[in-house]
């Protein structure tokens, strides 16, 4: 199982990875298009955490024991125990927020426009890691433990 | 009678605590056998899915919690339909109404808990229904189409999604409560009132410090006249004022029963192979440090996970129980969690912080102990990344050093102090400088 280390020290709050994310679980996958002309304007799944001068960006840990799937009332959210990773399946999900509710790092992000939650999938099905992959200063990275 | 076998574990009931007891004894004992009574005949369902289901959000093979070869996949003999009626610890044996016999080697009980009907002649009739099981949903269905008016007596979590539900449904709800606020036991006066603002705005009818005094009709209820007098009449009356914990099979054991039954940290009970959890069991509170009834879902999972992992062997502890709720009434979000104090019960070592903004009708409020520890909290409009204000309270940290910080709208790690931060984030959270 992996998950995405922050390197505070090299962080300069620039976002990206916010914008990337939001790119990654967008239809088109383009970061113009995707902010532009979709329908459901692409959210982000982690988070900047800021207090300048220190910043770095936080998002699930996809947790040996995850509170999140231990509250989950309809089963939506699982551990995949082949790989290790926290996934949700927004079709069983009916947006109780029982997660938001006990995710120790707030990495349970709420769509405002539905009920809906969103949270990291590791950038499931896609090539990279779009948020270490496009971090400019490196201050993302992943590593498997 | 016949004896139907022999089984190292073996589980009663079938829901969050039985789930999460598999799923916890299975990652360490792949080999053991397991058993499961159910006396409801259906797959695993999630009851806190009804009113999803019963509003419509959901279809029927959604109530499911697990998916359909869950108990294979497990290599879990599920015995459906059938009640455990007794149990023998002196020979570890489990007896069903059908007269058959379970020989278990750890026992777990999952009953949970069943819905309370006040002494009210009259409802016992068809179209009364409590909003807790399959068969209530089934019932409640079948009767929908032609309800106009229903009558929800209780105004406690479970009778305001039922309201909400029926509301949705084009029904008119009228609420009943005999405490003078909704939700009292749960949260604050405070955080009632925008409960109360919210469900009179879309059109609900409450009538608080009140509740049926005599209920009509023959077969079925056609109306029903309240203490102060007054009638409603109605097509479909809910119950939903509380759950008792089932402690059937505890009695007569040498099982402690102390409204639910008693359990220690490893949620194994006085009588030594048997384990509880979830809405039967009464479990340790961390925030309290009492033993109490916590029958919310997450308590009943994991729970039930960690006595999986005891019964299978692995010692670990239910140190994360509490009251903790996320609820949603119309448009109105709350997440609450600990202490609920109101003005009534609040100690004198507790401090309490809060703030609420009329305009935007956001509400937070935490209760402070002398140690600056959170032992409570409720949120009101605003509750993303809520998880990090159960996590400083599972953690005693003392908050008074960022205090005010804790209602920023963006509250996070970023407004700990430094040692603390990084503390926090080490276990779970590997980050490029410590
Ligand atoms: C409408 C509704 C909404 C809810 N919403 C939420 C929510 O949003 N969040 C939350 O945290 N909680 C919620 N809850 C509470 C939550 O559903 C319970 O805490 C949880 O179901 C408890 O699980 P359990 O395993 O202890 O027992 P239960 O779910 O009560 O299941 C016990 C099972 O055991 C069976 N059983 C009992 N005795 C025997 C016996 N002797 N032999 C065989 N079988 C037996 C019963 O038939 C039942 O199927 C809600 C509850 C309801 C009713
Ligand atoms: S969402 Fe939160 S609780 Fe769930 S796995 Fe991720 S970090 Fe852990
Ligand atoms: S919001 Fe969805 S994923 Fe989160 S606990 Fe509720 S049903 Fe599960």
């Amino acid at each position: 199982m992996g998950r995405i280390k922050a390197k505070p020290e090299v962080c300069m709050g620039c976002h990206l990875c916010e914008v990337w994310c939001a790119v990654a679980h967008s239809k088109s996958k383009h970061i113009i298009k995707a902010f532009l002309y979709e329908e459901d304007k692409p959210l982000p799944r982690l988070v900047v955490e800021e207090k300048l001068p220190l910043t770095f960006a936080l998002q699930c840990r996809h947790c040996a024991e995850p509170d999140c799937v231990t509250a989950c009332i309809s089963g939506a959210l699982s551990k995949d125990p082949e790989t290790g990773r926290v996934v949700h399946d927004p079709n069983q999900c009916v947006g109780c927020y029982s997660c938001v509710l006990t995710c120790p790092y707030g990495s349970i992000f709420i769509n405002p426009r539905k009920r809906e939650i969103i949270k990291c999938d590791l950038c499931a099905g896609l090539d990279t890691f779009y948020c270490v992959s496009h971090c400019p200063n490196e201050a993302l990275v992943y590593e498997d433990c | 009678m016949s004896n139907m076998g022999d089984y190292d574990y073996l589980i009663i009931g079938n829901s969050a605590g039985a789930v999460g007891c598999i799923e916890g004894l299975r990652s360490v004992d792949k080999n053991g056998t397991v058993a499961l009574v159910a006396e409801e005949d259906y797959h695993v369902y999630s009851r806190a899915l009804i009113p999803y289901y019963l509003g419509g959000q959901i279809t029927r093979d959604k109530l499911y919690y697990r998916s359909l070869d869950f108990y294979d996949r497990a290599r879990v003999s599920v015995i459906n339909g059938h009640r455990a009626v007794k149990i023998d610890s002196t020979v570890r044996v489990v007896e069903l109404d059908n007269g058959s016999r379970l020989g278990y080697g750890k026992l777990l009980l999952a009953t949970g808990g069943k819905p309370i009907y006040p002494p009210i002649p009259g409802l016992d009739k068809q179209n009364v229904f409590s909003f807790h099981s399959m068969s209530d949903v089934l019932g409640i269905e079948k009767e929908l189409a032609a309800v106009q008016s229903a009558v929800v007596l209780g105004g406690g979590v479970i009778g305001l999604m039922a309201a909400e539900v029926l509301h949705k449904r084009g029904i008119n709800v009228h609420v009943l409560e005999l405490a003078e606020r909704l939700l009292a036991p749960v949260v604050d006066a405070t955080t009632s009132h925008l409960v109360e603002g919210a469900l009179q705005k879309a059109g609900v009818t409450l009538y608080l410090k009140n509740t049926i005094d005599q209920v009509h009709g023959t077969e079925r209820v056609e109306s029903v006249t309240l203490k102060d007098g007054r009638n409603i009449p109605c097509d479909l009356l809910i119950v939903g004022v509380g759950v008792a914990p089932r402690v059937e099979l505890a009695q007569g054991t040498d099982m402690e029963v102390n409204r639910g039954i008693v359990v220690d940290k490893r949620m194994q009970t006085a009588v030594p192979g048997i384990f509880a959890c979830g809405d039967c069991a009464s479990t340790y509170n961390f925030v309290t440090g009492a033993g109490q009834n916590l029958p919310l879902w997450p308590n009943a999972y994991l729970g039930g996970r960690i006595a999986g992992f005891n019964m299978a062997g692995m010692e670990r502890a239910f140190v994360q129980g509490t009251a903790m709720n996320a609820m949603h009434f119309f448009d109105v979000n709350i997440i609450n969690a600990g202490i609920n104090v109101t003005g009534a019960n609040s100690r004198d070592a507790l401090g309490v912080i809060q703030e609420y903004e009329k305009d935007t009708q956001t509400y937070r409020k935490f209760i402070l102990s002398e140690e600056g520890h959170i032992k409570g909290f409720i949120l009101v409009g605003q509750i993303a990344r809520a998880g990090i204000f159960l996590n400083l309270m599972r953690r005693k940290i003392d908050v008074r050093a960022f205090q005010q910080d804790l209602f920023k709208k963006d509250f996070g790690y970023a407004d700990l102090p430094e040692a603390l931060r990084w503390k926090l984030l080490q276990d779970d959270v590997i980050l490029g400088v410590v």
